[in-house]
């Protein structure tokens, strides 16, 4: 087992769909307060400090000018990732192995009530020469994979709505989450179409928020305070970037990532060896493809799981037990560092109305987002 | 920072031409640079384990969440592929986080690549750095970048007495030394009187005091010592890196003296066992986007006295054949400035240099060591790099 590298200190935010009381800064600024007290460290002590941030999310150009003063990293080493919150975990993760640096910390943010027209910023991330004069709506690219995917798993839309149902279920146990609900199946399946067979209530709502991550290596996390979870394996992958050469039913990066992940973590049987996933579910159908991937089964059994409830809340292997994106509010890269954090509390028993019994070990899988195939994955375990 | 948990050395290096308006796409630049990279290692494709990204902002091309683009065209398909950001200081920084991602065991070859395609934003990509600046405070003042520059150049001239004809010669140094290096945009045989009689663009800096708007790419490839020595007899190794970001609130800084340069100098001097830079550094690539930033970075460096680093270059200490060659490349004054690209390049300069393998442009004291820098942000970030061979 690699125990390089722990986790000893989360604090983050509760997500919110507006949040017209604070600026980023502020958000960050509390996140970070949070994490440092969680990990009894000052600012002081750490050695590198790594942001997550997209310039077109932010709207603001070369968008790491603002990350140091409210982490408390001035005239230190900071670098942003402009990526996924778990390509910015694996980078300050590789800094604390190389002897770069003991304590890390690593920040997300989302400020996604500011933007006006997230249809018109996303289609900004397609070719500009290929795709985007075909002016695409990036549902429209969702409801087509999601098409293919059915297709292929030879299932019914029914068991993404499953997926809704349960995820906003969980958020209601969550003081973390946006969007708790109780809803039916029939209800996300009469939810306006917004591109067939993609219906309203399968897409994430936007959520504002910062989480911040306290990581050190193993010495340094036996010597601070806080309470620490293992970093047993982490991988990332990006797969063909334009729609027309891409696989449309299978996660690919996803079951890259979590081989990498695994093979560092020696993971054999992911189901039988992680007591928990928190998959990215920006749409629903999405948690059943990262399922498949994670778990390496056919396209189509992940659905299967799904259908026969082995993946509620007090099924064998529960996934999104904090209500994921669908639940939790979806905050672009910052989504996969809230999930992770949320698999944090749950492996330190922490997890409260959420917790999970006997969780020792946990996988979270993320995704960047329509038009992206990149994506990460984690694997955390009990010291 | 403690002990590096294993040896990392570059093994290749390749850079496709930098122009004003490349036809080429963004992707195929980055695939030029990259195959280049690859080629001169004797490596292919599949040989990588993983690809670094560097590129500044998405605002140039107008392309959102620019990295995953260009990764097909960076090698980075199927494989772990990410794009590490510092503004400016990008490109510098880029080798920065590949060097981590192979000194941490996670990796034993990963390939760096740079990118910039600023020519997209029209008329002039200044206009997109207006979004760089503080919303509410910076913003409504229609600042850009010329304008904050000449504001830290007067600043730098006042604060030492400096004057404008001393840093002009800086121009004549990098557009001369272009002149020997294939990939160059903007190089020249000028004189002091030319520089000076160029446009002002916003007082004290004239035109050919400022680095072009270029497109362009650079790569190297990284690789841990086991697999170094295979692949090469001559590998340059990495021997210190250094990286600091200043305060968002530049309004509240002194200007005259980039603080930032020299943490991360120190850092990386800390890391690399170097106790008397002016003595142990053979070559230096200062970032040199406008005139006055080479003398001010060697001054953060430590390889000059503050407000000395004139004098030197007055008296020739960063000529080619001086004490201390600066820029042999050209530089961004020289060779142009993609702006991630440019850091990177300054990489491959200094791996040429060390292998004995930069031709016209070798310098002439033989040296065993060399440092890039570059720069960014909000006259903020400060990325070093020391390479050895």
């Amino acid at each position: 087992m690699d125990t390089h590298v722990a986790i000893v200190g989360v604090g983050l935010t509760p997500l919110r769909p507006v949040s017209p009381d604070l600026s980023f800064r502020e958000m960050i600024f509390e996140a970070a307060t949070r994490a440092y007290a969680d990990a009894g460290v000052r600012p002081g002590d750490v050695d590198t400090f790594v942001t997550v941030a997209e310039d077109f999310h932010e709207g603001t150009s070369i968008t790491d000018e603002y990350t140091p003063d409210q982490l408390g990293a001035v005239r230190r080493p900071v670098h942003t990732i402009a990526g996924d919150g778990l390509q910015g975990l694996a980078a300050a993760y590789a800094l604390i192995r190389s002897g770069a640096a003991e304590v890390a910390v690593v920040e997300a943010h989302s400020k996604a009530s500011n933007i006006v027209h997230h249809e018109e910023v996303l289609a900004l991330a397609m070719d500009p020469i290929y795709e985007r004069p075909r002016r695409l709506n990036p549902h429209a690219v969702a409801g087509l994979e999601m098409r293919r995917y059915l297709h292929e798993a030879k299932i019914s839309p029914d068991v993404c709505s499953q997926v809704v149902v349960k995820n906003r279920g969980n958020a209601l146990r969550n003081p973390f989450a946006a969007y708790g609900a109780v809803l039916s199946p029939e209800e996300v399946r009469r939810s306006p179409p917004l591109a067939e067979p993609l219906h309203e209530l399968e897409v994430s709502g936007y959520a504002d928020g910062a989480v911040v991550l306290v990581l050190a290596s193993a010495e340094a996390a036996r010597r601070l305070p806080g309470q620490a979870v293992a970093i047993r394996g982490i991988g990332w992958a990006s797969d063909e970037p334009s729609l027309s050469g891409r696989p449309w039913a299978q996660a690919v990066y996803a079951r890259l990532a979590c081989e990498m992940a695994y093979r560092m973590a020696g993971i054999r049987d992911p189901a039988e060896e992680i007591d928990l996933l928190e998959l990215d579910d920006t749409y629903a159908y999405k948690e059943l493809q990262h399922l498949e991937a994670a778990l390496r089964l056919e396209v189509g059994e992940g659905a299967q799981l799904t259908a026969a409830g082995r993946t509620a809340l007090g099924g064998a292997l529960p996934v999104n037990p904090s209500g994921g994106s669908l639940g939790m509010g979806y905050g672009y890269d910052a989504s996969a560092l809230v999930r992770t954090a949320m698999a944090v509390l749950q492996i330190r028993g922490a997890g409260g109305p959420l917790q999970v019994a006997g969780a020792h070990s946990a996988a979270v899988v993320s995704w960047r987002g329509i038009p992206t195939t990149s994506g990460g994955a984690v694997v955390l375990g009990a010291l | 920072m403690g002990r590096p948990a294993r040896r990392v050395a570059v093994v290749g290096a390749g850079l496709s031409l930098f122009v004003r308006r490349a036809l080429e796409t963004g992707k195929e630049l980055a695939y030029y640079a990259a195959s280049g990279a690859l080629a001169s290692a004797g490596l292919r494709r599949r040989d990588v384990q993983a690809v670094v990204m560097a590129s500044a902002p998405d605002a140039f091309d107008g392309v959102h969440m620019k990295g995953e683009y260009l990764s097909d065209g960076a090698g980075g398909w199927r494989k772990p592929y990410f794009r590490s950001y510092v503004g400016g200081g990008s490109g510098v920084f880029s080798i920065i986080s590949g060097w981590s991602l192979v000194a941490s065991g996670l990796f034993d070859v990963v390939l760096v690549v740079a990118e910039e395609k600023m020519s997209p934003t029209q008329p002039h990509p200044q206009a997109a750095f207006n979004s760089i600046f503080d919303h509410t405070i910076e913003r409504p003042l229609g600042p850009n970048l010329l304008w904050i520059f000449a504001l830290e150049q007067h600043r730098y001239m006042h604060a030492y007495g400096i004057r404008n004809e001393e840093i002009a010669l800086v121009s004549v140094k990098n557009k001369r030394n272009a002149l020997d290096h294939p990939a160059a945009q903007v190089a020249a045989a000028v004189t002091l009187e030319d520089v000076l009689a160029s446009e002002v663009v916003a007082w004290p800096v004239h035109r050919l005091m400022v680095s072009p708007v270029s497109d362009g790419a650079a790569a190297v490839v990284l690789a841990a010592e086991d697999v170094a020595k295979r692949l090469t007899d001559r590998p340059v190794w990495v021997e210190g890196i250094g990286w600091t970001l200043d305060t968002s609130y530049w309004g509240n800084r002194d200007l005259a003296y980039p603080r930032y340069v020299e943490d991360a100098a120190r850092m990386a001097y800390r890391m690399a066992g170097i106790t008397d830079p002016r003595r142990q550094i053979h070559v230096v690539e200062p970032y040199d986007p406008f005139a006055y930033k080479e003398l001010h970075h060697l001054e953060g460096l430590l390889l000059a006295e503050r407000g000395k680093a004139p004098e030197d270059l007055a008296r020739g200490r960063f000529d080619r054949d001086g004490e201390l060659p600066s820029c042999p490349s050209g530089g961004l004054l020289g060779v142009g400035n993609p702006i991630a690209a440019a850091g990177l390049m300054k990489i491959c300069e200094l791996y040429w240099q060390l292998r004995g393998e930069a031709g016209k442009r070798q310098v002439a004291n033989s040296p065993r060591r060399g440092l890039a820098q570059a720069w960014g942000d909000l006259m903020q970030i400060g990325t070093v790099v020391v390479l050895g061979v």
